[in-house]
């Protein structure tokens, strides 16, 4: 029997599902088995070797940059929930007034004004700073990460905000909660699951970051990601797929971690 | 009706709350002035956007007054916030915090209010053996019935011993069969604690079933003060005569007064004996409303006459409804028996009969 007409059901959209899908892991399909290449060619499959994994790890720039890395996601990402955070409060726990727009845009312009051009202005107002104060560490890369990490850390917050029911708080309130107990014991706990996600969220854009941070940076300030792109410029051997492995399987454990603990926490 | 002494446990005292600003500017309560007794179930009775909702807001604190006092056991707490309140609140959707168990819930104002934890257990089982819960007091707010969540909601507001309980609507979401159930249960909860409940619905037959006393409420105005018979025999105005019940209004002349009651003079001719509103200004031309069950349908000449012009059976009783000669409206209501019909039929000839104390004259 011919299949029955189904609204549902698009002509077509099997094979465009399909094709997307290829477009989309293939390639990462490629860098993962190739980080598992004998060879030194990242084109010419020579059998399987762990090598690379070795290679990278006993690395000292590779494991420096890696390291550098981590920990300016680490404090970038928590600033940046914390004022995230405080953002989506201020912006959700109050009644529509002239000007809410623009406090939207003025939160979300990381999203919004080209990331080049964030970088040049960081440089050259970052450049007057090192001037002034003679101090050149990793301070720079950890404000400039923190600023285009705050609508990341933002968006899944407020929108968590917004689906939770504000008579929840008023009943707090009601029930001789002070406006900070209220925010303890009822406001935070419901909305952990979106604070957790911000964070993750802006510590994958950190970590993942170059532009800005190829900017900003001072010598010997090389990240993962810029120490990576370094190397594109002269040899490019299986090294670099393996180090992509790795930060691969540490997206994916994230983005699970926080899978379970937000499916959790709406069972309750 | 003269007003009973008794300490009044909320004096709400030329109350305003005006909304927006310029030209959108509404004023939900219009300069409002009610005394609430102590242990009184009182019920805040309008349509939706009559300002009852924010009257009851008001004496929450989630809320501030544009003007006026709010005297809870006389001292103002219009400026204070709600958790400086001795006031709790049980919402319309219950609000009950999913992140906690049900005795999580019923405790927490206790918990707020800094009592020592023992004292929180032993609140709280107490709370849980009153609105029947026991069972379920270690159950997440979402795994339990509307019905339970009505009750911890109950609770929850009842434990921490509250001057003055505030109901919101909260029986709206329940079905009928357990709407009925729950208004015995706040009856029976009202009576146990002795707090003084304020109860907001625009369900008039909850009010009338429920309340010591009713304020009827319309466009930001209190009309009308009264137990529910004052409120349902004697109403002051065409609104709370029209919105509680079904009424028959007709137009009548007055003539005079004599022992607290006037003359009125019918269109038909026939003249009656009405009681008359609060408030009453004498004048030529006022209002009378007879309900329907007040009023008797004979075939012989009556206080009114006219032609059947529908008979509607509702298995109690039977409602006919009657286009009287000088071509107003008029219903009967009749009590049914077993063996026989209503006795008359559509296009009948009938006299309607008004009773002894059937009227009542607006003052509107």
């Amino acid at each position: 029997m011919a299949s029955r007409f189904d609204i549902r059901r698009q002509t077509g959209f099997t094979t465009i599902a399909m094709i997307c899908f290829f477009a989309l892991y293939l390639p990462i399909v490629t860098v993962v088995v190739y980080a598992f290449n004998a060879g030194s060619s990242i084109a010419i499959w020579e059998g399987v070797s762990l090598r690379w994994f070795y290679q990278a790890w006993n690395n000292d720039q590779v494991v420096d940059a890696s390291m550098r890395s981590l920990q300016i996601a680490s404090v970038a990402a928590t600033i940046a929930t914390i004022v995230a955070t405080m953002a989506a409060l201020a912006t959700t726990r109050t009644k529509p007034y002239p000007g809410l727009g623009l406090k939207y845009a003025f939160i979300n312009q990381p999203l919004m004004v080209p990331e080049i051009v964030t970088a040049v202005a960081l440089l050259i107002f970052f450049s007057r700073i090192k001037i002034w104060t003679g101090y050149s560490g990793l301070g720079y890369l950890m404000a400039a990460h923190t600023a285009f990490c705050i609508p990341f850390a933002y968006l899944p917050i407020r929108a968590r905000l917004e689906n939770m029911d504000l008579s929840l708080e008023i009943a707090a309130a009601d029930l001789y909660a002070t406006p900070w107990k209220a925010f303890r014991r009822v406001t935070f706990p419901l909305l952990w699951p979106g604070i957790l996600a911000g964070l993750m969220l802006a510590f994958v854009i950190s970590l993942d970051d170059v532009v800005i941070t190829e900017f900003v940076k001072s010598g010997g300030q090389d990240t993962l990601p810029t120490y990576m792109l370094g190397q594109f410029r002269r040899v490019i051997t299986p090294e670099i797929n393996a180090i992509s492995t790795v930060f691969l399987l540490i997206s994916i454990l994230i983005v699970t971690v926080f899978f379970f603990i937000s499916r959790k926490k709406d069972q309750e | 009706m003269p007003e009973q002494p008794g300490k009044s446990a909320i004096e709400v005292r030329g109350v305003r709350k005006v909304f927006g600003t310029g030209e959108s500017q509404v004023a939900a309560l219009d300069t409002i002035s009610v005394s609430i007794r102590e242990n009184e179930f009182f019920t805040l009775l309008g349509p939706s956007g009559c300002g009852k909702t924010t009257l009851l807001r008001l004496i929450a604190g989630f809320d501030f007054p544009s003007a006026g006092e709010i005297l809870l056991h006389g001292q103002d707490i219009a400026p204070l916030p709600p958790f400086k309140r001795p006031v709790n609140t049980v919402f319309q959707n219950y609000a009950l915090f999913p992140h906690m168990t049900v005795a999580e819930n019923i405790g927490f104002g206790l918990e707020m209010l800094g009592k020592p934890k023992a004292d929180v257990k032993a609140r709280v089982a107490e709370m849980l053996k009153l609105v029947k819960m026991e069972a379920l007091s270690g159950r997440r707010t979402s795994q339990i019935s509307g019905g339970q969540q009505q009750r911890v909601a109950l609770a929850r507001a009842l434990a921490p011993q509250p001057k003055v309980l505030l109901l919101d609507e909260p029986l709206s979401a329940l079905d009928f069969k357990l709407r009925k159930d729950m208004q015995i249960e706040l009856k029976r909860l009202q009576h146990e604690t002795g707090i003084t409940f304020i109860f907001v619905t625009h369900d008039q037959e909850e009010a009338l079933t429920m309340s010591d006393r009713i304020a009827v409420m319309s466009s930001g105005k209190i009309l009308q003060v009264g137990t529910p018979w004052d409120i349902y025999d004697k109403p002051a105005e065409r609104f709370v005569a029209d919105f509680i019940g079904e009424t028959n209004f007709l137009t009548a002349a007055i003539s005079g007064m004599a022992n607290g009651k006037a003359r009125a003079t019918l269109k038909s001719g026939a003249t009656i004996d009405a009681t008359v509103a609060e408030g009453f200004q004498p004048k030529d031309n006022a209002t009378v409303v007879v309900r329907p069950e007040h009023a008797k349908l004979t075939s012989s000449k009556g206080d009114l006459s006219g032609t059947v012009e529908n008979i509607v059976y509702f298995g109690t009783d039977t409602h006919i409804h009657v286009r009287l000669d000088s071509s107003e409206a008029f219903t009967v209501r009749q009590q049914n028996t077993r063996s026989a019909g209503c006795g008359f039929e559509r296009g009948d000839k009938v006299g309607i009969s008004i009773g002894n104390d059937a009227a009542q004259v607006l003052r509107d």
